[in-house]
Parts: structure tokens; C-alpha cells; sequence
């Protein structure tokens, strides 16, 4: 039997300047670097398929085969770049990582360079997050000083450079064809698929785009095995995954333990929702991912069960909200945010967004009637599947799903004549029930 | 009023940093902004000439990015996110207090110059909810009396250090560490702040790890995937919630 919890990754975060090189090097940084080295690239990237890692950052696509479909006859150079933009709404894992321990990242950034024969990487941080960006600057620099990176790594012939990269504030920039944009020095839109960034990437070269927890579970497959990786997880959901609980939870936090594991017996971990309350609905990975609620508690948070749900196991981003929480505002506040962040790029999208902003507005202040619900889910219905990129499909998801499990909440705005909940009563500093 | 010398050469250390100059645009923006308050035409101007483009392109990049701003911006930009799970755990109050108390609306800076106020989307930081960001450092776990405090504390001048992080520096020099020029206080503040270690700490509580290291050797026993990786991905594509939008899954099928 696998342990409820299994830090891997969060492990070293508490341990006194856990950040630094030999606080690393200590308990045993750098040693899977050594192996890998010594391995053939394709073994690497046989053991990272075998190891059934699945992409961390939402999208759940198999890492090692994404790093098959490098061309390697391709005569031109290869890149990795990491994608560090962390900014869906609720998501808060990498950040934290790169703060704690940027070298996790940098090792992996180093062995998952070698496995697809790139000899330059970047990570694209986003730019609101000053002080992970120092820590991921200083690992770098230490990991050059320590002849971990630069030409003929550890003697092994193999040289790479890694370069940090700040984004300047744009959600879209995690897509990561617009992310590729944004390090080519250019409005972050996203391009046309395919080609497919292995095949056409960063300058038109075979790229590998991974989520900064992806890269940093290599180094630990490398080490210990891909069976002690799938010896964790659920039948198609491997290993261990950071799932982040916030809001009106006891203890929210990080939590690290095998996919598969349930929110109730995360929120037990976490000391119950706050006292005197109830859980109402929830985000699985983010708010990009529809909402859920108290009758789900008992699904795997993996990738299968989520998707039979009819939601997304995303990134692992518990938001949960208690009863005293307007579900219509909070829809509204994140439709908002998918109005802001739309790139502009598709008519669906950009003009759909906002006229979603307008019907939910105007339902939340209790001033539309009951058949602006329908309007509300027609207009879902011309972004969904009719947008250039996913962005525009997420911001349809916190919407349908909230109507279809609180159709008389919305009722209620109306019939209200405004927001019948008293907002003060959700927050943290609330005499209602805070957590501190 | 053109850039000085020593920026001009820093521009182009940074443009040096890539296989293709324009790569270092974004980074090249925050150092103007370091510099100038702002991104200026001058330094507009500047990143074009560099980069070996028109300065309409530099710009049409620049309006694209929220962290670029057009008008001057106060000694310390001060955020509070008001994304859904901090809005409800009080963002919104904690926005609307310091509007009142500072006297300006979002994206406004007070007379005196020393605070720019706006709203921020998710920071990444939800677990320490309600969250505020000064000059992008966290302040965690907030409240509308510790946020008046901390905006009265900056307008005096008075040294204020990050819940999890280092003393606070100016808006400007941080921009200054985006561009790529560290500035000596990373090992400042803790590795992790409180939220962040309470799995780890019931794990050591209960005893709990990760499984010991089997001995590694030959690959037999892990599940084996297809050897046909486009007929394989095809299959995960479908099975899988992917970056594929909506439309290219029912094209697919
Ligand atoms: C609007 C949008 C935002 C995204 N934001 C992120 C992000 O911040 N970080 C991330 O790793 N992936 C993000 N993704 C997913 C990436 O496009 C991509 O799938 C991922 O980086 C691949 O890495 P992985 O396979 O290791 O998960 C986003 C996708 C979309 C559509
Ligand atoms: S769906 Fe939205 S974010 Fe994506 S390309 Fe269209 S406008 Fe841009
Ligand atoms: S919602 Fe405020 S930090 Fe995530």
C-alpha cells in the first residue's frame, strides 16, 4: 500500500535554505544528473514513457512520447522551454517549487535537455513573481558555477545553456504556442496547430514545452525507476502530483500524494472546511475546469474519473467555497478574468466573452429574466468549440457547470432583485468562521 | 531625452542573450521601465533600433503585456488580487478599503507619488489568501487593517519586508531583476512559507513517504505503452482532457 501522502518534489522545502546548491547537493541533488549522462538519450526517454508521467501542466499528454515526437534528423538546433507562466485561476503549485527549490527544476530542465538532444533551454517565468524569479536565476547561476551546466557537462561531452525568461503579464502566454510568441518577442497570440511545436517550435525548430512539475518529477524518475513512478497513482494516472487546496478550508496548502486520491479525504488532511460550514462547490484544476460539488468528494482526482465527471483533473487546483459563497458571483469574477486575458485573436472568443460578461452581470444584479439563462448557455454554446484555442473554451466552463447544479441560485438573483448573499460573510476575516 | 549609455549596453546584453535578438524584447521593456517609470517612446525607440525593428511593432508588444504601463507608476506598484477565490476571502474588501484610504481608483497613483494601486489577477498564491502584491513580492494572508498598514508604512518610508520573501524594494528596481540583473537579495526570507510546507508536515507526522527506491534495473512490469506513438497519441488525445480545443476534438473523431 502506497502512503496517503508521498512528497517527492515538496520534500526539501522546509529544510534551511533549501534553495541553494548544497543544501541540495546534500540530500543527494544532482546525482540523477550523473546517471542520466551516462544513459543513452533514448533510454531517457524510454524510461520517462515507461514511467507513465503524464503532463502536469492540465493538458495530461504523455511526456516521454511528446519527447518522441522530436525529429531528430531535424538538422536544426532543439529547445526545451519550460513553461513557468503558473496562472490559472486557483493554481499554485509551481511557484512555490520554484521558490523552495529552483535546482528540482534545474536538474530536470539539464536531464530532459539531454534526452531530446537540446543543447539550449528556457524558462519562461511569469514576470508578477520577483522573488522566484531571483531563486530560479541564482540556481542557474550556481548550476554554471558548479560545471552542472554550460560545455561538457560533468565531462560528458554534452553542453547546454539555460536562459531565464520574465513574461510581462498575460494569462494567454501559458498556451503554449502563445508562450512561444511571447519569448520570440511578440504579442502573445496563439499560432496555428498544427504544425506542433515538436515539429515547428520556438524559431521554427523542434521544441518540447513542458510544465515546470513535469520537468521537475525527472529527476526523480531517473533515479529511483519509472516502476517506482507507476507503482504510485491510479491505472492510466501515474505518480505522485502537488494538489493545492485554497479557500474555506482549515489548513489550505500544498499537499503531495498519488493521483487517484479524493478531495474528502484531502480536506480531511486539511482539518475540514472552516467550522460551521459546508462545502458547496469546487474547482478540480482550476477554473478553466467546470465546477463540482459535495456529491463529488468521493471521485479519484485523476485524469479518468475527472473527464467521466464531466470536468478536467487540470492542474490540481482544490479551490472550494463554502455556503456562504454566490456561485454567480464567483462565476462572474472569473468570466471577467476571460474576458481580460482573451487575446483578441478570434471573433468567438474576444466579442464572446464579452457579451457573457454582460448577461451575467446583469443577472447577478437581479435585472434580467429566466430566459437569459438560455441566452447565457447559447452563448457558450458559439465559443465552445468554435474558439482558436482552449482559453475560449474554458471560459465557458464555470458557467455551464454552475447552471446546471445551481440553476436556482441564478433563479434566486432575479426573484431577489440582486445578490441575496452577504459577501462579507466568505471572507477570512469574517466573525462567521476564519481559519486564524 | 534619449537613454544613457550604460542602459543602451544593457539593452544589448540583453538582446545577446538570445539566438534571435527579439527574443530579449520583454526583458528589454522591464529594464526601460526600470530606468524611465515607464515604457517611454525613447525607450520605445531604443528596443526597436536594437532589435532591428519598426518602433510601431515594439509598441504593438508592449500595449499587449499588463505589466507594461504607459503612464508613470509611484515608488511601489501595490496589487491586491481580486480573482475569484481571493475576492471572496476579502480581496474585495481589502480593494475597496485601500481605494478609499489612498484616495484613488485602480490603476491610479496617489498625489504624494509613492503608491500606484490596481487590482491584480491570480498571483499564484491562493492558499494565502487574500493575497497582495508589492513590487510582485507576496503579502500573504491579508486583512483591510494590515493592508492600510502596509500602504502607510511604504508612504513613510519605513523598511517593509515580504511575508515570504525579502525587504521590499522599489517598483523600479525590480523591474531591474526581470530584466535579468539580480540584485543580492535572493537568499533573503524563508524557502517556503507556512501553506506551502502543511502537507509535508502531516506526512512527517504520520510517517508517511513516498515508497522506498525499488531496484532499478530492466523496465519489465511497467505498464507498456504503444509502440506506435502517433497511434498512441491519438488514443490520449481522446481519452484525455488536452490543449486541443473543442473544435479539433470533433474534427478528430
Ligand atoms: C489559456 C491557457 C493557459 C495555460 N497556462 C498554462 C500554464 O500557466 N502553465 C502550464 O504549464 N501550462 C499551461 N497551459 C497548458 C500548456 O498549453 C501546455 O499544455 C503545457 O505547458 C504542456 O506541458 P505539460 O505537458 O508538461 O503539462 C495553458 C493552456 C491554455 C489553453
Ligand atoms: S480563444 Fe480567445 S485567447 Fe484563444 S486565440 Fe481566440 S481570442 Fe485568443
Ligand atoms: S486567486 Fe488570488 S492568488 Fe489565486
Amino acid at each position: 500500500m502506497v502512503d496517503t501522502l508521498t512528497p517527492v518534489l515538496t520534500k526539501n522545502w522546509g529544510q534551511d535554505r533549501a534553495w541553494t546548491l548544497p543544501a541540495y547537493e546534500a540530500q543527494g541533488g544532482y546525482k540523477a544528473l550523473e546517471k542520466a549522462l551516462s544513459m543513452a538519450p533514448d533510454d531517457l526517454i524510454t524510461a520517462v514513457k515507461e514511467s507513465g508521467l503524464r503532463g502536469r501542466g492540465g493538458a495530461g499528454f504523455p511526456t516521454g512520447m511528446k519527447w518522441s515526437f522530436i525529429p531528430q534528423d531535424n538538422p536544426k538546433p532543439k529547445y526545451l522551454v519550460v513553461n513557468a507562466d503558473e496562472s490559472e485561476p486557483g493554481t499554485c503549485k509551481d511557484i512555490p517549487l520554484m521558490m523552495a527549490s529552483p535546482h528540482t527544476l534545474v536538474e530536470g530542465v539539464i536531464i530532459s535537455s539531454f534526452a531530446i538532444r537540446a543543447n539550449k533551454a528556457f524558462i519562461y517565468i511569469r514576470g508578477e513573481v520577483l522573488h522566484v524569479i531571483r531563486r530560479v536565476q541564482a540556481a542557474v547561476a550556481e548550476a554554471y558555477a558548479a560545471g552542472h551546466l554550460g560545455t561538457d557537462i560533468h565531462g560528458s561531452g554534452y553542453d547546454l545553456d539555460i536562459v531565464v525568461h520574465a513574461g510581462a503579464g498575460a494569462y494567454i502566454c501559458g498556451e503554449e504556442t502563445a508562450l512561444l510568441e511571447g519569448l520570440e518577442g511578440r504579442r502573445g497570440q496563439p499560432r496555428l496547430r498544427p504544425p506542433f511545436p515538436a515539429v515547428a517550435g520556438l524559431y521554427a525548430s523542434p521544441t518540447v514545452i513542458n510544465n515546470v512539475e513535469s520537468i521537475a518529477s525527472v529527476p526523480s524518475i531517473v533515479a529511483n525507476g519509472p516502476e517506482w513512478f507507476s507503482s504510485m497513482g491510479t491505472e492510466k494516472s501515474k505518480g505522485f502530483g502537488i494538489f493545492s487546496l485554497s479557500g474555506h478550508v482549515n489548513r489550505p496548502g500544498q499537499y503531495e500524494a498519488p493521483l487517484g486520491i479524493t478531495l474528502r479525504e484531502l480536506i480531511d488532511l486539511a482539518g475540514g472546511i472552516r467550522e460551521g460550514h459546508q462545502l458547496k462547490f469546487w474547482t478540480p484544476g482550476g477554473s478553466s475546469t467546470p465546477l463540482l460539488t459535495d456529491e463529488h468528494l468521493d471521485l479519484p482526482l485523476d485524469f479518468e474519473s475527472m473527464g467521466a465527471a464531466g470536468t478536467m483533473l487540470g492542474t490540481r487546483a482544490l479551490q472550494l467555497f463554502d455556503e456562504t459563497t454566490c456561485v454567480v458571483r464567483a462565476v462572474l469574477r472569473w468570466t471577467e478574468f476571460y474576458k481580460h486575458e482573451s487575446c483578441g485573436k478570434c471573433t468567438p472568443c474576444r466579442e464572446g466573452t464579452w457579451w457573457l460578461v454582460q448577461t451575467l452581470a446583469a443577472l447577478e444584479q437581479g435585472k434580467g429574466r429566466e430566459s437569459d439563462l438560455d441566452l447565457l448557455l447559447d452563448q457558450c454554446e458559439n465559443i465552445l468549440g468554435r474558439s482558436f484555442c482552449a482559453l475560449g473554451d474554458g471560459a465557458t466552463s464555470p458557467i455551464s457547470s454552475s447552471v446546471k447544479f445551481f440553476r436556482d441560485e441564478y433563479l434566486a438573483h432575479l426573484t431577489h432583485g440582486g445578490c441575496p448573499f452577504d459577501a462579507a460573510a466568505s471572507t477570512a476575516f469574517s466573525p462567521a468562521g476564519a481559519s486564524v | 531625452m534619449t537613454l544613457d549609455q550604460k542602459t543602451h549596453d544593457e539593452l544589448v546584453e540583453i538582446a545577446g542573450r538570445y539566438p534571435e535578438k527579439r527574443s530579449g524584447l520583454l526583458p528589454m521593456l522591464h529594464l526601460v521601465q526600470s530606468v524611465e517609470g515607464r515604457v517611454t517612446p525613447e525607450g520605445i525607440e531604443t528596443c526597436a533600433e536594437i532589435i532591428g525593428i519598426s518602433p510601431a511593432e515594439v509598441s504593438g508588444v508592449a500595449t499587449f503585456y499588463t505589466m507594461y504601463k504607459r503612464r508613470p507608476v509611484g515608488d511601489h506598484l501595490v496589487g491586491v488580487c481580486t480573482n475569484t477565490l481571493c475576492a471572496v476571502m476579502g480581496g474585495d474588501a481589502i480593494f475597496e478599503t485601500l481605494k478609499s484610504h489612498l484616495d484613488v481608483g485602480n490603476d491610479e497613483t496617489t498625489e504624494d507619488g509613492t503608491i500606484t494601486l490596481e487590482h491584480v489577477e491570480c498571483n499564484a498564491a491562493c492558499d494565502y489568501a487574500p493575497v497582495m502584491m508589492v513590487n510582485w513580492e507576496f503579502m500573504d494572508n491579508m486583512t483591510p487593517a494590515s493592508a492600510v498598514q502596509l500602504v502607510d508604512d511604504l508612504r513613510v518610508g519605513k523598511e517593509v519586508t515580504s511575508t515570504r520573501g525579502p525587504r521590499l524594494c522599489t517598483w523600479r528596481e525590480a523591474e531591474r531583476v526581470l530584466a535579468g540583473f539580480p540584485d543580492g537579495r535572493v537568499d533573503e526570507g524563508p524557502a517556503a512559507g507556512a501553506a506551502s510546507l502543511v502537507g509535508l508536515e502531516i506526512a512527517a507526522e504520520r510517517g508517511w513517504t513516498a515508497p522506498a527506491t525499488q531496484a532499478s534495473g530492466a523496465a519489465d512490469g511497467a505498464p507498456k505503452t504503444s509502440d506506435d506513438p502517433v497511434a498512441e497519441s491519438a488514443r490520449v488525445e481522446q481519452e484525455s482532457p488536452t490543449d486541443t480545443t473543442a473544435a479539433e476534438k470533433k474534427e478528430a473523431k
